[in-house]
Parts: structure tokens; C-alpha cells; sequence
């Protein structure tokens, strides 16, 4: 399969990557390559797949909902790039 | 000393403290040549050694990890030590909270001396995709140490530390232990809590042990295995019983899949685990030829279901809460594609990219869908085999550990170095890599045991068999492997 260069720049905006134009044509010609590679699936008869797996063997424990460990307001921003307050602050959303 | 068991050893018998190994290993991790470490932290680790000094003083020393300096691959939680995943992304971040993992160690009395390089976001085979620097093949410097776990494989290899934490998603543990001549054991999925590892692609990701030994990798996952509260994808089967671990492969079943043996494989590395079923034989097991039909299939359904995953976890990763924002935030919008065009390095651009596009309308069925279908097929393969077998043998890399440099223009002829690992994690299998032959140029060979799920037990029982009639040794350039005791 080989991707147009507006193919990739729809891509890079559903995935929120602000892509320079090298990397634009970097990309349509790696992606094509790995879409060639990964279109044999197409070849395969998966008419008898099983269901596919959705968890580990065992898998039948869900907690009780309870609140427990949490971090706190501080800690959780300590990481955040720009705080107001108790808040992440972010660019204004609206004019 | 080199092993884990030896120094433990040496800790019970006085011979040694936990504070002098502690200060030797911060010492070489200081004066690594090959870059092992991303972040070492000696504050902490001196402390944790004398406290464990002091337990064992007043005999109430933990277990066999009370006191043994190991290291933590960096994308596995570390309450106030920075874990950057190897991404300018995460750089500074200082987790909250320790892992599951991590707090299971320190709660075993183990020394955590720093944290380890890996291809960014455990994404490459290499470590040359590292944001920070690579890191090099202690065995042969101008080599890599493979990937994505190659940090944690140096530390051991070099001897910096008796154990380490990868994650393997594709063969990241399996691969970087078969570079660098040690023991990875990729777990079944679910076997080991994944709560506070940094997420790649979370159907395949396992966290799992790097040791110089088999009995070293079965006493780190007897300490991090075990269902998690905190990660409701754990499994509650009982803990692997090790109790077998040396009884020998009298009787059992090994099987060589004949699609292993794939097209391009480097000749020694072939004959090397033919060599290797042979033994197995002679130690009593029986050998048989097994086809796995789906296995050509393998790399392709990884590179869609790995990337689609990915697309969608690496989506926290907004400028927002965490990790890196750009100064060039006119909007919101711009905050997000900015942030995350400076934060991530090409190889994590590329697979966003193409888990985006597999998963977008219009080619969701063809790519996403159908690669679940392919990933059944795989693990019914291995069903079907482990009904007469009860291990499958093979190599573990095709190629023995490449020259620094040497594939990174090329993405696919990279992501073709995984063919023979990525089959177990689509299978949600336990896979151990354990060294089994020399190259002529000197460098390891390393073979893959496959079991059914949830059987690590057979694994490593077998393993162990190979490894001791085996009795191969491997030695860091400069002879830095060993420790002497105090």
C-alpha cells in the first residue's frame, strides 16, 4: 500500500503530530514500505480464527471499587509543565 | 563474584555486606564504559544496602534479594527517581508512586542502584534509539547490546549489578540477554503486575528478569510475580514452583519448529541450537520436528497490533499534566502537536504514525482487525504443538549482535531482527533466552524456550539442564564482570 503525502499529513493530525515536510516525506516512503511488508496478511485465511483473546488465562478479578493510594492534588501537578492553583493551566480555549 | 546466588551467598556467610557491593557497583556504574545507566541513585542505594546490613546483623535478613544491588530498565516506576522512558518526552518526570514491581523488590530488601537505557519507549532492538546516548555491547563495545532492554542487559553483563528489569513486548528481554550472554525470561502475560510500567503496546508488554544465571532470573521473578489489585490484567495463577528447577529433562518433550529456521539465519547460530536439541537429548528429553504454519505471519501482525497500541497509549503524552511542552503553544492545538513533535524521537513518530493509519476509517478492518485474526491463528498454533511437545526450541535472534550503526537507516530490515521472538508475546507465552553456543568470532549465541502459559516452571527447569551441561561463561571486555569480595 502506498500512502499519498495527504494521506500522512491526515494521519499526523489524527494522531496530533506536527510533522516538518521532511518528515512528511520521510514518512510516506517508510510507511509504504512497512504497509507493503504488512499487506501478505491480506493472503491469510482467517476464516477459522477463533474469537480473538481478550485476557490472560485466570482473568476474572475485578478490585472493589474503593478509592485507595491516591496522590493528592500536589503531587499530582508536581509534574505538570504549568500549574494555576490546584489546576493545569493550558493555552485559552476559547477567545 | 558474579552471580546473583554467589553474592547472596557471600551476604549470608559474612563474607561480604550489602554496603561494600552497594559502593562497588555505584563505583563501576560511575566508570561504565558502555553507558549502561541513564540515572543512578547512589543517595538511596547506599541507604537501602545499610539498612539491609543492619537486618542482617539483627537476623532478620528478607530472602535471597535482601541487600543485592540490581538495576531498573527506565520505563519502570520510580517514586522520586526520575524515569524517562528514554525520551526527551518524560525528561525530568519523577513518578509519584513506585511500580509494582519496583516496590516488590525494595520490599524483598534489594538495593536499587539507578535505572537503565532503552530504545525510547521500549521501542527498537537496538538502543540506539535512546533520546540520551546508546549504549554498548560490554562483550564487544563496537556492538549493540540489543534492545529495547540493552541498558539493563550491559548493567548485568558488565557487572554493575547481580539482576535487572526489562520489559519485552517483541523479544526486549530475550534479545539483549542473547547479545550479551545472560538469561531474559519474558513471562507469560499476566504472570507479572504491568502497574507502573511506562505502556507500549499493553496485549503484548511483560516486565521480566536479566541475570547471569537461570536460578538467578527464577529468584527475581518469584519475587515480582503474582497477581496485582492494581492491574486488573494480572493473573491469579498460582506462583511458578520452582521446586523442580533441577530435576533434569529426563522424559520431556522438546519441540524444533521447522519455521524457526528462517531464511537469511546466520548459519551458526543454526547449527548452535541444533547443537543444542542434541544435548537436550542426550541429557534424556526427546527432540522432535513441530511446524508452527503461522509463524511467517508473526512479524507482520506485531507491526500492525504493536503500532494501533501504541497509537493509543502514547495519546497521554498532551503537554498537558506531564512530560514535555512546547514554548510554541499559540492553542490548544498547537499545544498538543508541538509538545509531542519535540518530545518524541523519530522511531516512536513512525509507529504512532502507523497505528494511527491501521486503525483510522476505512482501513481499520483490513490492517487492525484482520491482525487479530492472524494473532488467534499464532497462538492456536502453539496450542496445537504444546499438546505433543512441552517446550519449543529455536534461536532467539537470527543474527548475532550487529555493529552500532549498522541497520538504522532502515526501519524494516530493523524490525526483521524480531521474527523469531515476537510469535511468544502474540501468544502470551513464557520465552527465555539462555546463552547456548560461542561464535568464532567469540560472541554468544543465544537459543529461545518457548512454554505453554503459565508454565515458566518447565522453562526453567529445562533451561537449567542446558545451561549446566552447557557451562558456557562470557567475560566483559577489560574483565569488569566480577567483583571481588571484601
Amino acid at each position: 500500500m502506498k500512502l499519498t503525502e495527504q494521506q500522512v499529513l491526515h494521519v499526523a493530525k489524527l494522531a496530533r503530530l506536527a510533522l516538518t515536510p521532511e518528515e512528511v516525506s520521510t514518512f510516506k516512503r517508510q510507511l509504504s514500505a512497512i504497509l507493503d511488508a504488512v499487506d501478505e496478511l491480506a493472503q491469510v485465511d482467517a476464516s477459522t480464527a477463533p474469537r480473538a483473546p481478550s485476557g490472560p488465562e485466570g482473568l476474572a478479578h475485578l478490585r472493589v471499587d474503593v478509592v485507595h493510594g491516591e496522590v493528592g492534588t500536589q503531587t499530582a501537578l508536581a509534574n505538570a509543565p504549568q500549574v494555576s492553583g490546584s489546576s493545569f493551566a493550558i493555552p485559552k480555549v476559547l477567545e | 563474584m558474579k552471580t546473583l546466588a554467589q553474592a547472596a551467598a557471600a551476604l549470608a556467610s559474612g563474607q561480604t555486606t550489602s554496603e561494600a557491593l552497594t559502593s562497588d557497583c555505584l563505583r563501576r556504574a560511575k566508570a561504565d564504559p558502555f553507558k549502561a545507566f541513564l540515572a543512578l541513585d547512589e543517595t538511596n542505594a547506599l541507604a537501602a544496602a545499610k539498612a539491609s546490613d543492619t537486618r542482617r546483623r539483627e537476623g532478620r535478613a528478607l530472602g535471597a534479594l535482601d541487600g543485592i544491588p540490581v538495576s531498573l530498565k527506565d520505563n519502570i516506576l520510580t517514586e522520586g527517581l526520575a524515569t524517562t522512558a528514554g525520551s526527551r518526552m518524560l525528561e525530568g518526570f519523577r513518578p509519584p508512586y513506585d511500580a509494582t514491581v519496583t516496590a516488590r523488590l525494595k520490599a524483598a530488601g534489594a538495593v536499587v542502584l539507578g535505572k537503565t537505557n532503552l530504545d525510547e519507549f521500549g521501542m527498537g532492538s537496538s538502543t540506539e534509539n535512546s533520546a540520551f546516548h546508546e549504549t554498548r555491547n560490554p562483550l564487544d563495545p563496537a556492538r549493540t547490546p540489543g534492545g529495547s532492554s540493552g541498558g539493563s542487559a550491559a548493567s548485568v553483563a558488565a557487572g554493575l549489578c547481580f539482576g535487572s528489569l526489562g520489559t519485552d513486548t517483541g523479544g526486549s528481554i530475550r534479545q539483549p540477554a542473547a547479545f550479551t550472554g545472560l538469561v531474559g525470561l519474558k513471562p507469560s502475560w499476566g504472570r507479572v503486575s504491568r502497574f507502573g510500567v511506562v505502556a507500549y503496546a499493553s496485549s503484548l508488554d511483560q516486565v521480566g528478569p536479566l541475570a547471569h544465571t537461570v536460578e538467578d532470573a527464577a529468584t527475581l521473578l518469584s519475587v515480582i510475580e503474582g497477581v496485582d489489585a492494581a492491574d486488573a490484567t494480572s493473573s491469579s495463577a498460582p506462583k511458578t514452583d520452582l521446586s523442580s528447577l533441577r530435576a533434569g529433562v529426563k522424559g520431556l518433550r522438546v519441540g524444533l519448529p521447522k519455521e524457526f529456521f528462517v531464511e537469511g539465519m546466520d548459519p551458526e547460530v543454526a547449527s548452535s541450537v541444533r547443537a543444542a536439541a542434541e544435548t537436550l537429548r542426550s541429557l534424556g528429553a526427546t527432540v522432535e520436528e513441530v511446524s508452527l504454519p503461522h509463524t511467517r505471519y508473526a512479524l507482520a501482525t506485531y507491526y500492525v497490533i504493536a503500532p494501533c497500541e501504541a497509537s493509543s497509549n502514547l495519546g497521554r503524552y498532551d503537554g498537558v499534566r506531564f512530560g514535555h511542552r512546547t514554548n510554541d503553544a499559540r492553542s490548544l492545538k498547537a499545544l498538543y502537536e508541538n509538545s509531542r513533535a519535540e518530545g518524541f524521537g523519530p522511531e516512536v513518530k513512525r509507529r504512532i504514525m502507523l497505528g494511527t493509519f491501521a486503525l483510522s476509517a476505512g482501513y481499520a478492518d483490513a490492517y487492525y482487525r484482520k491482525a487479530q485474526q492472524v494473532r488467534a491463528l499464532i497462538r492456536r498454533d502453539y496450542e496445537q504443538v504444546f499438546q505433543r511437545v512441552d517446550v519449543v526450541l529455536s534461536a532467539t535472534s537470527p543474527v548475532l549482535p550487529w555493529r552500532l550503526g549498522e541497520k538504522l537507516d532502515d526501519p524494516l530490515a530493523m524490525y526483521l531482527m524480531d521474527v523469531l521472538t515476537l510469535p511468544c508475546n502474540l501468544a502470551g507465552l513464557p520465552g527465555l533466552s539462555l546463552p547456548c553456543g560461542r561464535a568464532s568470532n567469540g560472541l554468544p549465541i543465544g537459543a529461545q524456550l518457548l512454554g505453554r502459559p503459565f508454565d515458566e516452571a518447565t522453562v526453567l527447569k529445562a533451561a537449567y539442564a542446558l545451561e549446566t551441561a552447557l557451562g558456557l561463561q562470557f567475560a566483559a571486555t577489560g574483565g569488569a564482570s566480577t567483583h571481588a569480595a571484601r
